[in-house]
């Protein structure tokens, strides 16, 4: 899982903060884009997971390395 | 499709306090939410242009204290002097340091995703408060208002 269209870096941010600079990021981007997210805060995992079933975008890969998390977010056409 | 609907009846004017409507009605905004945040009686200080919000220690068992000072300063200690402005100094250097938003920055992310936010009409007339201490973009109403929104969203919540 190499190829992103836009990479975002939360590491550091505290809940809310990563889902909502990614919603921000996405809404720059166009439909079938990827996003790729780095954060630190663990409550990041099952939050990201839960803002793609919500808003119709697809995780495509969620992965620990670290202690760092890293997302993969494919817009939604 | 149509997009589910949030109501905050947001009541309470701390710094602590501040935190969960501002969370939640932000989150809710980026999950494509239409939010609607009614602020009354010391919820409006969350509308101020200048913020000015405290956490206080005094009657608050359930705050974590720093340096083990519960055990120096037990209850009455709280209300010492002073007390409420260390804390409040504690908390946002805290709040910084574990990457957590300010409440400048989460109402700034409610605003720009169109939250749409209402002072209490009669706060406003019972405490005196002036429509230029608040921002720009809110509307002032009431009770009926509210129930506009409310009886049309998914979840109500009060905080």
């Amino acid at each position: 899982m190499s190829n992103f269209d836009q990479e975002l870096d939360a590491r550091g941010l505290n809940c809310p903060l990563p889902i909502l600079r990614a919603k921000k990021t996405l809404n720059t981007m166009i439909g079938g884009q990827i996003l790729k997210i780095m954060a630190t805060d663990p409550g990041s995992v099952k939050d990201f997971e839960a803002f793609a079933k919500q808003t119709g975008n697809e995780l495509l890969d969620s992965s620990e390395l670290d202690g760092e998390f890293h997302f993969m977010l494919k817009k939604i056409a | 499709m149509d997009s589910k609907r949030l109501t905050i009846i947001a009541t309470k004017g701390t710094l602590d306090w501040a935190y969960p409507p501002f969370i939640l009605a932000s989150t809710a905004a980026a999950l494509g939410y239409q939010v609607t945040m009614f602020f009354t009686f010391y919820g409006l200080q969350l509308l101020k242009k200048k913020l000015d919000l405290k956490v206080s220690p005094l009657g608050n068992p359930g705050m974590p204290m720093p340096m083990a000072m519960n055990k120096w300063f037990p209850v009455l200690g709280t209300a010492m002097p002073g007390m409420e402005t260390m804390m409040t100094a504690m908390m946002k250097n805290t709040i910084k340091s574990k990457g957590v938003a300010t409440i400048e920055e989460l109402r700034d992310l409610c605003l720009e995703a169109d939250a749409k936010l209402i002072g209490c009409q009669m706060t406003i007339d019972l405490f005196d408060m002036k429509r230029e201490d608040f921002i720009d973009n809110i509307d002032i109403g009431g009770a009926a208002t509210y129930f506009e929104h409310a009886g049309e969203a998914n979840v109500n919540l009060f905080i």
